[in-house]
């Protein structure tokens, strides 16, 4: 079974992509991350001037959760530059570049600048949880926000596909889709992380991530990841690719994403359950079942299983 | 490496004792054991304040003791912490320091090195394993554990300072050359096994040289910038290998710390940026 597929131009070898915030900092983590099997990288979220993200604990964990805070920290846009440009020199897998801005007119700035780095997609991070003490609501719960970033973006991002990435903590995820497409979207990564959520230490009664509270993701959102995943692809008629993103562990978990109707799989969390070499695993997993059910492609997958709900 | 999911979340327990090395340096003893090896890391969180990494310096299956060094924010705030006291404790995370039996071992301790060495040491002693121990610091107030590593059995402690207050005048790293060249160390009839060693980067450094032109094993143990400690946040990677030093590392063989370019030279801050030490 061949897991690889091009989309809006670009080659995946497979599905599988590191998602934004993890691990990829510097372009040697993201030649490491290709090493270990995934399809594709996605950066940090890249500000245009340096952001702190913030103070520790930023991350925990139990075998069902992951609460973040980690706060978007980036150097600004001369660090992107450096490692991008880095990366370009000797790129063995695609690169997404996440980008982040407190307005809609800063988020055409960044974009310009990074758009000149060559990308192979934007991925426009208007969803992150724990950073509303500073810049209020996510721009990904509002439908006219949401379009606004997206119309900004696009007007400056020439050839380079533009991927909006989503927030599950909304009424209804398929309009604010419907409204991103609408204002040029190219596609979406869907989900960012859930809530956000709270854990408090017993003993001493205080919450235990430093910014209080943090992003959900972990096998526990798989769920809502695929009802989100399924929302966006039947709202853009499955029109637009999706990068389904939250609780993916197994290769069973990517075909379920990919039946929801994700072309594309992110592995974040994931990372610190089965080690770096969960593309590989997902990978592996996911040709064996195919193989056992007889699936000769992914195209077959992808968004299936709208068309068996609808009969077709 | 599979570390258990249970040790992801910080749990509080209340400080059993706290005990002042030297000056700037105090080590905490908590009544809870995280199976930690010697080597490997924790999370301390004060609540309220921060969260830092620390090196374990015992951990022997009933508590769990680390030894720190009062220079910074949060290690001022943690020196002035009390017997009963809460601290939230997450590990252990990241690789540690491995030997077989009866082997005959250098351990290379600069400043506050010496505590995660003092660890090595004791679980190494219990495989029969005969310790030289290089202790160096800049004076002889600020040298560690003197007295705790006199004690193990088969463990000879070699004292350097860099003011010559006590012992050898000069750096840890260049008492072992000589003793190497002393005991006529030649691969074919070795002195010395491995080394471990734990401090600055640039006695690090030396180590590894070496390490390298007498052709004996190292493990070195390399710091850096660590947040989450279990592999996800990225800030802890090195060029350009792009491997996280909180679950590769941050205790690394030779082989592999001379493949890491910006060893000795450079490593990142909090945002990711490149800063020379």
């Amino acid at each position: 079974m061949d897991l690889s597929q091009i989309l809006l131009g670009v080659h995946f070898s497979n599905p599988t992509v590191l998602a934004s915030g993890i691990w990829g900092i510097t372009a040697a983590s993201w030649r490491e991350v290709a090493r270990n099997g995934a399809g594709a990288v996605t950066t940090k979220s890249l500000w245009l001037h340096e952001h702190k993200g913030h103070a520790n604990p930023i991350i925990i964990s139990t075998e069902h959760w992951t609460l973040n805070a980690v706060g978007l920290p980036d150097a600004g846009i001369e660090k992107a530059r450096e490692e991008i440009g880095d990366y370009n020199h000797d790129k063995p897998i695609p690169l997404i570049a996440s980008i982040v801005e407190s307005t809609v007119d800063n988020f055409a700035k960044v974009a310009e600048e990074i758009v000149k780095l060559h990308p192979d997609f934007l991925e426009v991070n208007i969803s992150c949880p724990n950073v509303e003490d500073e810049l209020g609501r996510p721009f990904a719960c509002s439908v006219v926000d949401a379009a606004a970033v997206t119309k900004a973006v696009k007007s400056v991002s020439g050839d380079i596909p533009v991927f909006i990435k989503l927030s599950p903590n909304v009424d209804n995820i398929g309009a604010i889709a419907s409204s991103c497409a609408d204002a040029g979207a190219d596609g979406f990564t869907v989900i960012n992380t859930v809530g956000p959520g709270m854990a408090i230490d017993l003993r001493s009664r205080m919450p235990i991530l430093t910014n209080k509270v943090g992003g959900m993701s972990g096998p526990a959102i798989k769920p809502i990841a695929v009802k989100c995943i399924a929302d966006v692809y039947k709202a853009t008629e499955g029109k637009k690719p999706i990068i389904g993103t939250g609780g993916i562990m197994t290769g069973e978990d990517a075909i379920e994403f990919l039946l929801a109707g994700a072309s594309l799989i992110g592995i974040g969390t994931g990372v610190a359950y089965r080690g770096e070499k969960i593309f590989k695993l997902v990978c592996d997993e996911m040709k064996k079942w195919c193989d056992a059910e007889g699936v000769k492609d992914l195209s077959e997958l992808i968004g299936g299983m709208h068309r068996r709900v609808s009969g077709c | 490496m599979q570390i258990p999911l249970q040790t992801r979340l910080p749990e509080t327990h209340r400080i059993a004792s706290m005990k002042r090395e030297t000056e700037f340096v105090t080590t905490m003893t908590l009544p809870v054991s995280l199976g930690a090896k010697p080597g490997q890391f924790v999370m301390i969180w004060l609540p309220g304040v921060e969260e830092i990494p620390m090196s374990v310096a015992l951990d022997d299956g009933k508590k769990l003791q680390i030894t720190f060094f009062a220079v910074g924010d949060t290690t001022k705030k943690m020196a002035l912490l009390k017997k009963g006291d809460l601290v939230g404790v997450r590990g252990p995370f990241g690789t540690h320091y491995q030997w077989e039996k009866k082997e005959h071992l250098a351990l290379v301790a600069g400043g506050y090195g010496a505590a995660p060495m003092y660890f090595a040491a004791k679980e190494a002693s219990k495989d029969g394993c005969t310790l030289e121990v290089f202790i160096g610091a800049r004076g002889k107030e600020h040298l560690l554990y003197e007295k705790e590593f006199a004690k193990l059995p088969k463990t000879t402690v070699h004292i350097s300072t860099d003011d010559g207050s006590k012992g050898f005048k000069g750096f840890n790293v260049q008492l072992l050359s000589n003793l190497l060249k002393e005991k006529k160390h030649s691969k074919k009839k070795p002195w010395i096994d491995q080394i471990f060693s734990c401090g600055p980067e640039r006695m690090l450094v030396s180590v590894s040289d070496l390490s390298f032109q007498q052709k004996i094993p190292s493990q070195l143990s390399l710091e850096r910038y660590m947040k989450c400690g279990y592999g996800l946040c990225g800030n802890c990677v090195v060029d350009p290998l792009g491997i996280r030093m909180c679950t590769h590392g941050p205790v690394v063989d030779n082989v592999t710390c001379r493949k890491i370019t910006e060893f000795g030279k450079c490593h990142r801050d909090a945002l990711g940026r490149k800063h020379n030490f």
